[in-house]
């Protein structure tokens, strides 16, 4: 590796930072004293353009992973590159929304901030490194603190933020703790190597560390995804975050987090391939028939696959029996992120060696950021009109707002996972895969059932919201408007998420096509 | 041509939903234009069916979702086509008996069609996932049909009737998603999950699971008690559509899919419980105690509404027992049950729900005794009449037909399932005279400050007498001259038999 090496593996994540100081130069250089929304507008031209640029710069083929030593340090293709263009699509979508919002006169430094936090997202979608993945999801998670507070007026705004900075830094530390164990356990900090020395050393007495390790390394990871019991965060970040910011916290921050996750259920399955590159071997003892075998959990994806079915129940079940009881919409719609993330977790928990399970994750965690995006926007338009996100703020949005009532249908609607709308073939598709595994039980019938019922539980919670828009009678009548450019993109997305589920076929196509051999 | 019913009632559901407000009277006509124009469809490609003897008939077949071997396939054999003509007859008596409706028309239109197209596009389709997403779109547009324009306790009933839904589909999605993997997840074509061969213990435990979320929307006791609360919440029209036609989508599921994918799973399992040897004797026993015990409730009801609702409850229990049959006879009165139920049902919705609450803005027995509606609204009380006496399974109407085969194919496998449903048939008599009487005929004197609003009844209008006259005369067509339909469904049964259910 030299630096060459670096900048051509890191351009996106370099056009992303040059975007978020050009977008600082312009806003606080050139306009200073320009009108707010003028320098609303420049600044998420600067930032879709930037986003773009990274774009750009992916659109060109791989020249291969970025190595150093003979290590991966980024991966590229596959899931990396899907879930690298999942998070700069979804953030220039959170970006739109900005333009319209009015909770800051600091735009510059809000974009430049978003686009810092995109790069660590993207840096975390391809680290196959401890230390490279700790930095990215620093840089992630410090831009995602900074955004939650963004509204200076607010109280709730502050209080959110420091809370989501205490669970973050404890979080952190955990992750920090059990990758030092990792470490210590296999004596590198390459995903591929620590896997297969956590192998050995676990085979030779090391086992009780390991648990500690992996237990905090998901404790770290479980409060990125807002999974179950480390989601304490999610609800009130989302419900005082700026509308925007919220978005990006639950889409673009989620899609990153689970990229990750995909890299270290891949890599755990995976790890006899990089057997040739330590010369390693495995003695396999062989039991004579009839004598019970010792049940001894060899290295991490046994245990692991003990942790995300925990954690994928616990979210499951947690998720959607306290959203019933929510008045918020916005905790709602956090309390139904705990349940997705359980979802997914199922999927990563039964994980297939094949490059299906990664897709379909995939599929899930980027339609269910497009969609909850659209599910924020909706939100804020309704909340800047009554000022207020309880599920009375929507008594009669139908007539105040039709195409809101709508776009909000739609959306509520495809997260409770109803066809033909792409929420349903989300699920559809990841309880298919996660059945269809060659290791599937009577266990994961049982969890995949289990999901499935708690998502006719979620459907309750939806029609709660959906029900004051469309039935239950109005307080006021006064016309709610919302400005043209939000409209319009809660329209997109509306649209999209119905032509993508009537369609699934192409998304999945879409995902595909990034795989080798597919 | 089939396969535009579909497309042509979520074209006009779009539309109505785009059209602007206050254009109630082109609402209702576009409306209406839409029904007729689905049931010309339906009634053209049963007439298409009765040139190809009903044979299974492939109207499209292309892929969907190639990774995952899902195709969108839509078919009819002569069962799809007997229910699609239902649909189409009661989509249009449906518009017919919501012409009223001032109130969010256009939507009330656009819920509607959507939920029609959700129903045609589930009794053609021959893929069980194409099948399950048009059986959940039909979910969502009957929350709000009843929600929105729903009267007593509305949305306690819509809500109750969303989760009912959604929870058997969860079960079904649940056993269809374990019979996709276990058959290797290539295909989720109904004929080629039906000979996948998956193996008998499999069966024996997905089936009850399928058959159950199914048999949730057909009313099954004791998982009916959506029924009641949902249709008398419900609208007039969505009334007659969830006992004329969503409930018979649960019944087409569990025989199209829970019996067709999961065949031995209603084979003896070996051993009995408390004399019951298979889930098919599980089954047959709940619809049997579903059609006496809805038989029962209703001769107590004091709300009109609900004396249908709960005679639906034992009417569908019918289906259920002459699917249980598992012999041609049965299985031919189940689906011919479906078509009678479906427009007796509608009839006597439309009767008590519109025309009679409508102008006396009552559904209380004890009031409506006092109104001498027989006198007042003579129509009504004909109508009721004639559609009573049908959907009492007398000679002549449809009912009889259906209903006498299903005890017939009963009597066939086990004798003692037509003893206790012929008592049903009785109570049946009862509840229906009894609801009659008092509704329509009663010689209670009225209070007399009811007397002074007697003539302020509304005539009948022509929409009303329309729908009547459409859905008796269908009654009466098929109780006459039974043949019509029987020759669609006997191959198309017979088929199922031969094909792997036995």
């Amino acid at each position: 590796m030299n630096y060459l090496d670096l900048f051509r593996a890191t351009l996106p994540e370099t056009a992303l930072e040059i975007a978020a100081l050009l977008v600082l130069a312009v806003d606080l250089g050139l306009l200073r004293r320009a009108a707010t929304e003028v320098r609303r507008t420049v600044a998420v031209l600067l930032g879709v353009l930037g986003c773009g640029a990274a774009l750009w710069t992916m659109a060109t083929p791989a020249q291969g992973a970025l190595k150093f030593g003979g290590d991966v340090l980024l991966a590229v293709g596959g899931s990396t590159t899907v879930a690298q263009v999942g998070i700069l699509a979804l953030t220039e979508l959170t970006l739109f929304l900005l333009i319209d919002a009015d909770f800051t006169e600091h735009v510059g430094e809000y974009v430049a901030v978003v686009l810092m936090a995109a790069a660590g997202g993207l840096l975390i979608s391809a680290a196959q490194d401890l230390l490279v993945i700790f930095i990215g999801l620093e840089l992630l998670s410090l831009g995602l603190y900074i955004l939650t507070a963004f509204a200076k007026k607010s109280a709730r705004s502050a209080e959110a933020a420091m809370k989501y900075y205490l669970f973050g830094g404890m979080s952190a530390a955990f992750l920090l703790f059990g990758f030092s164990y990792l470490y210590g356990l296999s004596g590198s900090t390459s995903l591929p190597k620590v896997v297969l020395g956590t192998y050995f050393a676990s085979a030779h007495g090391g086992l009780p560390l390991l648990v500690v390790a992996l237990v905090m390394v998901a404790a770290g990871l479980g409060f990125k995804v807002a999974a179950a019991p480390f989601h304490l965060w999610a609800p009130d970040t989302y419900e005082g975050a700026p509308a925007p910011a919220a978005a990006f916290i639950a889409s673009v921050s989620k899609v990153a987090s689970f990229a990750l996750l995909i890299t270290i259920s891949t890599v755990a399955l995976h790890f006899m391939e990089s057997f040739h590159v330590t010369g390693g071997y495995v003695t396999a003892k062989m039991y004579p028939v009839g004598t019970p075998q010792p049940h001894v959990t060899l290295g991490i994806p046994g245990l692991w696959l003990t942790i995300l079915i925990v954690l994928a129940a616990l979210s499951m079940v947690i998720g959607n029996l306290a959203a019933l009881a929510q008045v918020s919409v916005r905790r709602l719609l956090a309390y139904s992120a705990v349940a997705h993330a359980g979802y997914i977790l199922l999927g990563l928990a039964y994980f297939s060696r094949s490059p299906r399970s990664a897709q379909a994750i995939l599929y899930y965690v980027l339609s269910y950021g497009l969609t909850t995006i659209g599910a924020f926007g909706a939100v804020a338009a309704v909340e800047r009109a009554t000022s207020s996100d309880r599920l009375d703020a929507f008594l009669g949005l139908h007539k105040r707002n039709g195409v809101l009532a709508a776009v909000l249908l739609v959306l509520f609607l495809s997260l409770a996972g109803i066809p033909p709308l792409v929420g349903f073939w989300a699920k559809f598709n990841l309880f298919a895969v996660v059945l269809s595994m060659g290791n599937a039980s009577g266990l994961a019938l049982g969890l995949v059932a289990l999901a499935v019922a708690m998502s006719a539980v979620s459907l309750y919670y939806y029609l709660q919201v959906l029900k004051r828009a469309y039935v239950m009678p109005g307080v006021e009548e006064t016309r709610i408007a919302v400005p043209t450019m939000t409209m319009a993109v809660l329209v997109v997305i509306a649209l999209a998420v119905l032509l993508l589920g009537i369609f699934p076929g192409a998304m999945q196509g879409w995902i595909a096509g990034f795989y080798p051999g597919m | 041509m089939l396969a535009w019913t579909i497309y042509l009632s979520f074209a006009g559901a779009l539309a109505q939903a785009l059209l602007p407000k206050g254009r109630n009277e082109l609402s209702r006509w576009l409306a209406l234009a839409v029904a007729v124009a689905g049931l010309v469809l339906a009634v053209m490609g049963f007439a298409a069916g009765a040139a190809n003897h009903y044979a299974l008939t492939t109207v499209i077949d292309v892929p969907w979702v190639p990774s995952m071997g899902i195709h969108y396939i839509l078919a009819a054999d002569g069962i799809s086509l007997v229910l699609v003509l239902l649909t189409g007859l009661a989509a249009v008596a449906g518009v017919l008996f919501s012409w009223n409706i001032e109130h969010r028309t256009n939507e009330f239109f656009a819920f509607y069609l959507a939920l029609i197209g959700g129903v045609y596009g589930v009794f053609l389709s021959f893929d069980v996932f194409l099948l399950f997403v048009f059986y959940e779109i039909a979910i969502v547009p009957k929350y709000f049909l009843i929600a929105i324009w729903g009267s007593t306790r509305r949305e306690y009933g819509a809500m109750k009737l969303a989760l009912y839904s959604f929870g058997g589909s969860a079960m079904v999605l649940v056993g269809l998603l374990a019979a996709y993997a276990a058959s290797g997840s290539r295909s989720t074509g109904l004929v080629a999950l039906a000979h996948a061969g998956l193996p008998v213990s499999f069966q024996m435990g997905c089936f009850p699971l399928v058959f159950v979320g199914f048999a949730i929307l057909a009313g099954m006791w004791p998982f009916h008690t959506w029924a009641p609360t949902g249709h008398v919440a419900a609208p007039t029209a969505a009334s007659m559509l969830l006992a004329g036609v969503v409930m018979k989508l649960g019944a087409y599921g569990c025989l199209r899919v829970a019996m067709t994918v999961f065949p031995h799973g209603m084979d003896p399992w070996g051993f009995s419980v408390l004399g019951l040897g298979s889930w098919r004797e599980v089954f047959a026993l709940l619809a049997v105690i579903g059609i006496v015990y809805g038989a029962l409730v209703a001769l107590v009801q004091s709300d009109f509404k609900f004396v249908i609702g709960y005679s639906s409850v034992s009417h569908m229990g019918f289906v259920l027992l002459g699917l249980m049959t598992l012999n041609q006879i049965g299985m031919t009165g189940a689906v011919l049950q479906m078509f009678s139920h479906g427009i007796l049902a509608g009839l006597l919705f439309a009767i008590v729900g519109r025309i009679v609450y409508d102008r006396t803005h009552t559904r209380q027995l004890a009031e409506l005794e006092g109104m001498h509606l027989s006198r007042r609204l003579p129509f009504a009380a004909w109508s009721f009449v004639i559609a009573g006496m049908a959907a009492m399974g007398l000679p002549g109407f449809s009912g009889f037909v259906a209903e006498f085969q299903v005890l017939v194919g009963a009597w066939q496998a086990k004798p003692w399932w037509t003893l206790a449903a012929g008592v049903g048939i009785v109570v049946g008599v009862a509840y229906t005279w009894r609801a009659m009487q008092k509704a329509f005929f009663s010689d209670h004197t009225p209070a007399p400050h009811v007397h002074d609003h007697e003539h302020e009844l509304a005539t009948i209008t022509w929409p009303e007498k329309t729908g009547v006259c459409l859905l008796i005369g269908a009654s009466l067509w098929v109780g006459l001259y039974p043949r019509i339909l029987l020759q669609a469904i006997e191959p198309a049964v017979k088929a199922l038999l031969a094909g792997g259910l036995r």
